[in-house]
């Protein structure tokens, strides 16, 4: 009697677990099923390659797909240095139990946690208005230049948000550098940063490049960070420079589903660009991810 | 007898408060090959890592006693780790050849110390490989990765590797415990050719290898070296009984 | 064979080689150092140049500490770049508390007069929010009343007792039940927009949290390794969704479906806004605790195995018990996560700052607020003061949940782990 109801118990809890399982999956599916109908119609060398027309009611994407892409680049410039040198630190030359060490990893957790909007405000608060401010007055004669919004400051303040990722993905390459190899390097009287420069770091290589493509993904899709710190709206032409403005993907998402006057209209652009983003960051994800199972997949 | 290269004094070892190596004194010398015998655990690792400073790399270790080599205690202040480290090589238990070329390993120790031309290089690779008895097998295809060589190979590659940054003395952690009969073989024959050109200490488990390949033999047990002279008495008429039950195999 | 005897084989030689200092020692060695009756690799080197082996002391002075430079260096600069992601923590605190002192500033100054007051009203009539209304801010509470007294007769319209001074916010306002930035009377109650945002992460918690941690128990405990390692990425897959993506995904299919299915009236809400943040938390949770349950000892199942118990008993009364404090931590996450997300309450929630209890009805959210009224403000105003006043309570929230869940949740399940093991 009791081996019974302990059964059917049994079955009723893995069932429901493995519900939960299928249910998520499901929702993942439909979203991508659905975007994908949504924007697939849209989507053509044309759409990817030309300019929005008749007030974004027409036309391309290229200008959010180009200002992304300068956006993650600069992006990437300033995190990835960054956060491997941060990681090295971490791995390389704090104490385990060291209180620097402990801080400066409760920081990293903390990074991970604030709300992207933070990042955002931060940027305005220090990049445009303290910093940028801070250059026009003393360099420009006040003359307004850096002290509002463009691509270098959203690119700073969105590099802010994606170094812990590098951080973490550069630490978990670095330990899978066996000591033996640093021993042995030691042992042939090479210094710590030699040791660092020659064996660690291009034993961490896959690390850091999976670092990369995970930080450019994240920082492709966020939108709260750049909402005021150099988003636009619509540009009628590319940015020349770091001190312009630039549109992005996902706030283009965010300006014709929400403000543009003609919602209804303009559903199959907005589709298509989301299926856009969406499948830049699927791309990059994925890519990721075999590399860093391939990574810890290799023996020690 | 002449005088010794290294002289060992009282040096005692401890990993936090675990006292790993008790008062042990003994002189080593030029062109000898010297083993360490003794059970597991007993410290001969530890001893052999404080002769280039090694152990300093692991945190809440502490040293007492003196280790003077020539005319200069390594553990001196003014010493200069990574230059000790240059001319004290070590060959470690397991092959580590880094993930380069066959060529880029040897030369990554020249390389370090600022030698960048390319036929100096090249020598140095050739002679460090024909040194270590491996050259023949690897000299068509020296730009090939040093993963793809057998473990014998690979610590042979090691040891030219060591050879490369031409130290005076080699230090060598239980070299051929992971390798077939036949490289270990030629890794003995290999230590008995390097000792005229270098001063050898050896780790070993193996008792017929330590008889083989080595002049004086030291025997740890728990941290203490129990007895340490000529391998020929050693291993024929031990003076401590310990020393005898771990020869015989007794324990151990 | 070969007879090796004590003390033979030394060789003396021109030239010691220090590596180190001359390299180029090893281009002209005077001689050949290699014994003749060596074995055939060592004659071998006789045809070639390099690695003279010398009469090599240790000697203090060879051995003599360096200074080396690019190893200083290369050390402080590593240090030095570690520590600005401390600095970085500060920085964002001190920058966006920064932005919100004008707030505290007004309380500090006790000078205008009513007079003044009241001329300050003429010109904040129409947009009233530029650079000359700082002025204002040395309000003191009473004449705020008064302001509010006068004002209250010169247009009856506006009656509410709670109202506060024209872009003012004084701390008793920040209470207030009403959030109307940009208005002729601006109010800046928090309320509405604090009961908007714990409604909306109650109900997307209910959601994400019993599903994560379901599917998480699943691919832990019941799936075989070969189905789990499909699990994990495909639910971490989620992780990858830009929020603007669920967001949009939320505002165009999900608001309508639920709304043809539930029947209700407002399109965007609560309710849709709370799933589609459950979405982006499901993968935080799931991850989290997919890997504490992993991380319980084997030897634990294993002992609750051989007694006999069985799979299911094993992962309900062993595997979760000792998992608890991590799936806590791990729902602390997920209710970070959903507090600071900014995009998806922006499109999918309706952006109504109303006070009310029905799930079915628009909400605001803090960080939604921030996200859509930052672009609109006054550099300096009241109202971008309190705009960064909320980043700051978001920030410090966040902050508090983070080391909350760090120290004190993990330090437990140290504890617990090692105490059963001891
Ligand atoms: N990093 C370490 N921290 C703490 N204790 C250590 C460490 N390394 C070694 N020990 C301890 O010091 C003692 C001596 O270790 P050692 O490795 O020197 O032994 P061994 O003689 O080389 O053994 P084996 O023959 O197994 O290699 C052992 O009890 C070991 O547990
Ligand atoms: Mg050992």
């Amino acid at each position: 009697m009791k081996k019974w109801t302990n059964k059917l118990t049994g079955g009723i809890m893995v069932g429901t677990t493995a519900l939960s399982v299928v249910i998520i999956i499901a929702i993942i599916v439909v979203m991508f099923v659905v975007i994908i109908i949504g924007g697939k119609e849209q989507i053509s060398w044309k759409f990817l390659t030309s300019f929005p027309e008749d007030g974004m009611t027409k036309g391309g994407i290229f200008p959010a797909i180009f200002g992304t892409a300068l956006m993650v680049l600069l992006m990437s410039v300033a995190a990835v240095p960054f956060g491997t040198i941060t990681a090295i630190y971490l791995t390389e030359y704090a104490h385990e139990n060291s209180f620097l060490s402990k801080c400066i990893r409760f920081a990293v957790k903390t990074l991970a946690m604030v709300p992207s909007i933070i990042f955002g405000l931060f940027g305005l608060g220090f990049f445009i208005k303290f910093v940028g401010d801070g250059m026009d007055h003393a360099f420009l004669g006040g003359h307004l230049k850096w002290g509002q919004p463009n691509i270098l400051w959203a690119s700073l303040t969105m590099a802010l948000l994606t170094l812990p990722v590098v951080i973490v993905s550069v630490e978990e390459a670095i330990h899978t550098v066996p000591g033996s190899l640093r021993e042995a390097s030691l042992a042939l009287g090479a210094t710590k940063w030699q040791t660092i420069r020659k064996v660690v770091l291009p034993g961490a290589r896959s690390g850091i490049l999976t670092g990369t493509i995970l930080a450019v993904s994240r920082g492709a899709g966020e939108v709260a960070p750049i909402l005021f710190t150099g988003a636009a709206y619509y540009l009628a032409t590319l940015p020349h420079s770091v001190s312009d403005q630039f549109m992005s993907l996902g706030y283009h998402i965010y300006i014709m589903s929400t403000q543009s006057t003609n919602v209804d209209q303009t559903l199959p652009i907005q589709f298509a660009t989301t299926l856009v983003l969406l499948m830049l960051t699927f791309i990059l994800n994925f890519t990721a991810v075999i590399i860093r199972a391939r990574l810890r997949r290799t023996p020690k | 007898m002449k005088e010794a290269k290294i002289k060992i004094r009282n040096v005692s070892f401890y990993y936090g408060t675990k006292l790993a190596l008790n008062t042990v004194s003994l002189d080593i010398y030029a062109n000898q090959v010297t083993a360490f015998i003794g059970p597991s655990g007993c410290g001969k690792s530890t001893f052999l890592r404080t002769l280039n400073r090694m152990n300093d790399l692991i945190p809440n270790v502490k040293i007492t006693g003196e280790i003077i080599i020539d005319d200069v205690n390594i553990y001196d202040r003014q010493i200069d780790v990574v230059n000790l480290r240059k001319k004290i090589g070590m060959v470690f238990q397991k092959s580590n050849p880094f993930a380069k070329s066959i060529y880029e390993n040897v030369a990554y120790g020249p390389k370090i110390n600022g030698i960048h031309n390319k036929k100096v290089l090249e020598e140095i690779v050739e002679t460090s490989l024909k040194r270590a008895a491996i050259w023949d097998e690897v000299k068509d295809r020296l730009h090939d990765s040093a993963l793809g060589l057998s473990g014998g190979q690979q610590q042979r590659l090691c040891i030219a590797r060591t050879l490369a940054v031409n130290p005076e003395i080699i230090l060598m952690d239980e070299p051929a415990s992971a390798l077939d009969p036949i490289s270990t073989s030629k890794i003995e024959e290999l230590i008995f050719q390097l000792k005229e050109l270098y001063t050898i200490i050896i780790v070993t488990h193996n008792m017929q290898q330590a008889a083989r390949v080595s002049e004086m033999t030291a025997f740890f047990y728990i941290g203490e070296l129990i007895e340490y002279g000529k391998t020929k008495k050693i291993f024929t008429n031990p003076e401590k009984k310990q020393t005898e039950d771990y020869i015989t195999g007794r324990f151990g | 064979m070969k007879v090796a005897s004590e003390g033979d084989a030394t060789f003396v030689f021109e030239k010691s080689v220090e590596m180190d200092n001359e390299p180029t020692n090893f281009e002209e060695p005077k001689e050949k150092l290699i014994p003749q009756d060596k074995g055939e690799e060592l004659t071998s080197d006789k045809k070639t140049r390099g690695l003279v082996r010398g009469t090599y002391r240790f000697t203090a002075d060879s051995l003599k500490k360096k200074v080396r430079l690019s190893e200083f260096i290369s050390e402080k600069v590593i240090t030095g770049v570690a520590f600005l992601t401390i600095t970085i923590i500060v920085l964002i605190f001190l920058f966006v508390f920064r932005e919100t002192l004008p707030l505290f500033r007004q309380h500090s100054q006790k000078v205008t007069t009513t007079a003044q007051v009241q001329e300050q009203y003429g010109s904040d009539e129409g947009a009233g929010r530029n650079a000359g209304n700082q002025e204002v801010y040395g309000i003191t509470k009473d004449s705020i009343t008064s302001a509010d007294n006068s004002r209250e007769t010169i247009e009856p319209g506006n009656n509410e007792g709670r109202v506060i001074f024209p872009d003012k916010a004084t701390f008793k306002g920040l209470w207030g039940k009403e959030w109307m930035p940009v208005s002729d009377k601006p109010r800046y109650g928090l309320m509405p927009l604090i009961l908007g945002t714990f409604k909306i992460s109650i109900l997307a918690i209910l959601f994400a949290a019993p599903l994560a941690i379901l599917a998480a128990l699943f691919s832990a405990a019941f799936s075989p390794k070969w189905l789990r390692e499909i699990i994990k990425p495909a639910i971490e897959l989620l992780a990858g969704f830009p929020s603007v993506v669920i967001g949009f995904f939320a505002l165009m299919v999900m608001a309508s479906v639920f709304q043809n299915f539930f029947g209700y009236s407002t399109r965007l809400n609560a309710f849709v806004g709370g799933i589609a943040m459950a979405l982006a938390a499901i993968p935080i949770i799931f991850t989290m605790t997919e890997d504490v349950m992993t991380a319980v000892p084997e030897s634990y199942k294993e002992a609750s195995l051989a007694l006999g118990a069985s799979k299911w008993q094993t992962a309900f009364y062993v595997t979760l018990p000792a998992a608890t404090p991590g799936i806590f931590a791990a729902i602390l996450l997920g209710i970070g996560r959903i507090f600071g997300e900014t995009m998806i309450a922006l499109m999918a929630t309706g952006n109504a700052a109303l006070i009310s209890m029905n799930p079915f009805e628009s909400v605001r959210t803090l960080s939604a607020t921030i996200g859509a009224e930052m672009a609109e403000v006054v550099f300096g105003d009241t109202h971008y003061s309190v705009l960064f006043l909320i980043g700051s309570l978001l920030f410090i929230f966040t902050f508090a949940l983070n080391a909350f869940a760090e120290f004190y949740v993990k330090g437990k399940m140290v504890a617990r782990f090692q105490g059963r093991i001891a």
